[in-house]
């Protein structure tokens, strides 16, 4: 009765998830070292964002807790990111063809 | 009393997650005349990654990734109603944000006293690619650094309200907010590093 809605039975995410999830990006930390010190320089750039990314959606879902929210959000993210790289492709196609 | 209050911690919480979306996009900017320049020097760009202290980069990653840990565990703590254990944790976390930018500090001063910043002598010298790489340097890490000084001045009245009393296991979105505020400060670094660090 004096409940507000949504405290009712928070989510609690246990301790040692979050520990899982840091032992996870301390290990893709050293990968991306590994692949930015390896001479496949080529494609080391692309290794390295691809590394970040899995790294970002690690604290997205579990640090920032998306995992546990409904679908608003991350849609709202998505469509976020969306509008980000529609503004650098357009961006990148006016360099481009100047 | 305190029980009769009536809160909604969805709509504080999606208050929070749009004020991070219209951070994605300022920082998005800046990303992006990053990916343009380094698209149209990208020697110059490699070359002067170099001079980064690759070391001193991870050491700095390490550090943001470990107080995110703190921050996440810290909000779960709260939850359990262990105030305490929480408020150790938050403590933490200013103290490990305080060590990123004492990194940071050396970082600058190293290529401050070499002649690398803006307007410099030196750095009026070298290529363009190589000016504009140190700019776009000095700029995100700049205002990246500023968020990381917000965030702990945000954490260290966080550390009070929980002692205080004000966070509760019934009222926890202030910290849950915080929280969100730090990993996204995080999240921009996880980019920086591999884009200053680790080009070369």
């Amino acid at each position: 009765m004096t409940e507000s809605r949504n405290e009712k039975s928070p989510h609690i995410v246990e301790y040692k998830t979050y520990v899982y999830v840091w032992i996870a990006l301390m290990v893709l930390l050293g990968l991306t070292i590994f692949a930015a010190r390896v001479e496949v320089s080529r494609y080391s750039v692309l290794v390295n964002l691809l590394i970040a990314s899995i790294k970002t959606l690690l604290v997205l879902a579990f640090f920032m807790h998306l995992k546990y929210e409904g679908a608003f959000l991350r849609w709202f993210l998505t469509s976020v990111l969306l509008i980000l790289s529609a503004v650098i492709m357009l961006t990148f196609a006016d360099v481009w063809y100047r | 009393m305190e029980n009769l209050e009536e809160r909604d911690t969805l709509a504080s919480k999606y208050g929070m997650w749009f004020f991070l979306f219209t951070e994605i996009l300022f920082f998005g900017g800046m990303f992006l005349l990053y990916s343009i320049y380094r698209s149209k020097f990208p020697h110059e760009f490699h070359s002067a990654a170099q001079e980064e202290n690759l070391v001193l980069g991870s050491v700095n990653t390490a550090i943001l990734l470990t107080s995110s840990l703190l921050v996440a565990i810290s909000i779960s703590a709260v939850k359990k109603g262990r105030n305490g254990v929480s408020a150790v944790l938050q403590t933490c976390t200013v103290f490990l944000g305080a060590a990123f930018l004492a990194i940071k500090y050396f970082e600058w001063h190293e290529k401050i006293v070499r002649g690398i910043y803006p307007n410099a002598p030196q750095l009026d010298q070298m290529s363009n690619g190589t000016k504009l790489f140190f700019g776009l340097y000095y700029v995100m890490t700049g205002i990246h650094g500023l968020h990381v000084l917000i965030g702990m001045i945000v954490i260290s009245f966080m550390v009070y309200f929980t002692l205080s009393g004000n966070i509760t296991v019934r009222n926890f979105s202030k910290l849950e907010n915080t929280g969100l505020y730090w990993h996204f400060v995080d999240i921009v670094w996880i980019y920086l590093y591999p884009l200053f660090y680790l080009v070369t």
